[in-house]
């Protein structure tokens, strides 16, 4: 699909965007201003951007432990998204779900998930009952292939073919489970060949092609939509970066990461911008704009002041 | 009415009542549950309302958080206790955590139904009363009704609760019968119950061995012994109140439970006695449960792992003698 060129610019900002949040993430980490860990998800920016365009603003998300790049793609606010990785009362969670547990129901996030797998029932739960209410909307989980191989990928994609329940499954494959190749770890290598077992309909993107991305997304999506029931799509993709904060990357090589680098889906864009006779210099705006933004939000969270001990220890039941 | 009816009923009574409201869970179709409580209803509400899962503990268990947290009220059967182990994930990590990590934009107004307990003969992976497992779980209510009545009013409650709540019956009470107050009738999630009032000593117990200490109330009489006996209902949060008026009033205190003695509900219930009741013991806080070993599958075995009528009499006897 050839994107319009704005659309294919407004993904490009976007990618950068989370590029930049992410970098300002890791810098903030090394001042110590960030605790804890984060996983980022620098090389895969294509695969939130790419599937959230092709969604419905009203299309609820599901997303797992490598979430930034899914809620700015979504347009939640770059400032309460900092704020809440930063533990700061007025991110979205008050500081109590931090990167792994963030959720904000008015832009239709349901939530980011720190068990690896646990979002994948959730999302099946909520299509169950987007059809009990007759909704036309879809449920979007995203999944590593690591993920892929826990009961409830197994479970979730069984019932909700069953049931035909509206529920599009996105597996990020990334080709780790942290330190774990996929090769080593899911039998056949491939995660949508899992889907004929459950009789449901697959499909395989580049993950590295926002345009890819979007098209093989809308596909599945108008499908799901359509009442046909589930549908699993893998794109393939790959991390440039750690698993998580403290990754020395010892399980893969340099000239692997090299290689992959030659296809950074940030690059690819660029690249397909540049040829549609973008000015560079107005791709490198963007990408000036996108972390001036994040360097005001950054600025903004880090004034801003935590919960109280009596707000903390209030609200564990609604 | 026999408690298994009970629990019918107040599923009936709600299906009816809010179409927000349906259950899952194995078997509970035209089959009607593996204890037959849910008999009916399929025909009555059909396959939307009454979702029969395959055999996925894990993912039918998240995906009635999911159904919730979009604001259906699922009821989840566990078909016994022991299974809950396959569903905790879902409880521990997305239920009970939910409402405050997303600080209060999402709630899950979900029940856990399940049956707990031993009733002879079932064995090792389908006996056990996980009670005390639940406990250090924020944002779960747990209670285990006892009576039919009780139960009734309990999960009518439970199913309009904004929160997760877990039900645990007990397949030693689904035969027992009791009165029910017909039609509209809701118990608080939060309170204990002194079933039988007494002067002697308090006896703290709940779901299937509450029975059990009424019997012993009765076989005790004769001896001019009148022991209080107090059904905790809820063990999460523990009715503090009820259990430390008992206390204060008696000054002895026998807890029975079916849990495993180590780390059950009578743990945290005797602590809570020594912060808050201490001057008001004359006698040591005793307690009974299950010993710290698998249910085993013979009969003749059973009993010697879980609390019998002569376990308590002898405890009362000792209580009352200290
Ligand atoms: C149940 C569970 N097991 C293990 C972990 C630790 N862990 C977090 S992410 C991860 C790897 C997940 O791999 P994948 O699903 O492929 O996603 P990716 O990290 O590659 O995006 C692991 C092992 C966890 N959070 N939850």
């Amino acid at each position: 699909m050839e994107f319009p060129e704005q659309t294919l610019l407004d993904c490009y900002a976007r990618m950068c965007l989370i590029r930049a949040f992410e970098e300002k993430l890791a810098e903030l980490f090394s001042q110590g201003l960030l605790g804890g860990t984060s996983h980022f998800c620098i090389g895969q920016e294509a695969c939130a951007v790419g599937v959230i365009t092709a969604a419905r603003e009203d299309d609820w998300l599901i997303s797992n432990h490598r979430g930034h790049g899914h809620l700015l793609a979504r347009g939640l606010e770059l400032q309460k998204v900092m704020s809440e990785l930063l533990g700061r009362s007025d991110g979205y969670c008050g500081g109590r779900g931090g990167s792994q547990h963030l959720s904000a129901p008015e832009k239709f996030f349901l939530g980011t998930n720190g068990i690896t797998g646990g979002g994948l029932p959730i999302a099946t739960g909520a299509a169950l009952a987007l059809q009990y209410r007759g909704s036309t909307q879809v449920a979007i989980v995203f999944f590593g292939d690591g993920a892929s191989n826990q009961g409830t990928f197994h479970e979730s994609l069984n019932m909700a073919s069953l049931w035909k329940l509206p529920v599009l499954y996105v597996c990020e494959n990334n080709r780790y489970g942290m330190s774990n190749p996929v090769e080593k770890a899911c039998a056949g290598g491939r995660v949508s060949a899992r889907a004929q077992a459950y009789c449901l309909p697959a499909d395989t993107a580049d993950g590295s092609d926002v345009e890819a991305v979007a098209q093989a997304a809308s596909k599945a999506l108008e499908q799901v939509r359509s009442g046909a029931g589930p549908f699993l799509l893998e794109l393939l993709t790959y991390r440039h970066c750690g698993h998580s904060k403290n990754d020395p990357r010892i399980y893969r090589s340099k000239t692997e990461e090299q290689q992959m680098w030659e296809r950074d889906c940030l690059r690819i864009t660029r690249d397909k911008l540049l040829r549609r006779g973008i000015p560079d210099s107005r791709l490198e705006q963007l990408k000036t704009q996108a972390a001036e933004q994040v360097q005001a939000a950054a600025q903004q969270s880090l004034q801003a002041p935590f919960s109280s001990r009596e707000e903390t220890l209030a609200g564990v039941f609604a | 009415m026999f408690y298994s009816q009970a629990v019918n009923i107040a599923l009936e009574e709600e299906l009816t009542r809010d179409p927000d409201v349906f259950i899952l869970g194995e078997d509970i179709g035209i089959y009607g549950g593996a204890f037959g409580v849910t008999k009916g209803l399929y025909e009555k509400f059909g396959p939307q309302r009454i979702r029969e899962t395959p055999i996925s503990e894990n993912s039918f268990t998240g995906m009635a958080v999911g159904a919730a947290m979009l604001g259906l009220r699922p009821v989840v059967e566990i078909m016994f206790m022991d299974f809950l182990a396959l569903a905790l994930d879902q409880l521990l990590n997305s239920a009970g955590k939910i409402h405050y990590m997303y600080n209060g934009q999402l709630k899950v107004p979900m029940v856990l139904r399940t049956p707990g307990g031993a009733k002879g003969g079932y064995g090792p992976s389908h006996s056990q009363m996980l009670s005390s497992m639940l406990l250090g779980i924020p944002g779960l209510k747990i209670v285990a009704p006892s009576t039919p009545r009780q139960v009734k009013g309990i999960l009518k409650s439970a199913i309009r609760d904004d929160n997760p709540v877990v039900v645990i019956e007990n397949k030693r009470l689904y035969p027992q019968q009791g009165e029910v107050p017909e039609g509209e009738y809701l118990l608080p999630l939060d309170k204990a119950e002194v079933l039988s009032p007494g002067t002697d000593m308090s006896i703290l117990t709940y779901s299937a061995m509450t029975p059990l200490c009424l019997a012993v109330k009765e076989a005790v009489r004769e001896l001019g012994w009148d022991p209080e006996i107090v059904d905790l209902v809820s063990l999460q949060p523990l009715d503090r109140e009820s259990i430390f008026k008992s206390v204060r009033k008696t000054g002895r205190v026998l807890i029975v439970e079916e849990a495993c003695l180590t780390g059950g509900i009578g743990a945290e219930v005797s602590a809570l006695i020594a912060e808050h009741c201490l001057d008001a013991l004359e006698a040591p806080v005793m307690r009974l449960g299950a010993a710290d070993v698998p249910i085993p599958s013979s009969l003749a075995l059973e009993k010697y792992v879980l609390p019998q009528i002569e376990d308590i009499v002898k405890a009362v006897q000792q209580l009352r003698e200290y």
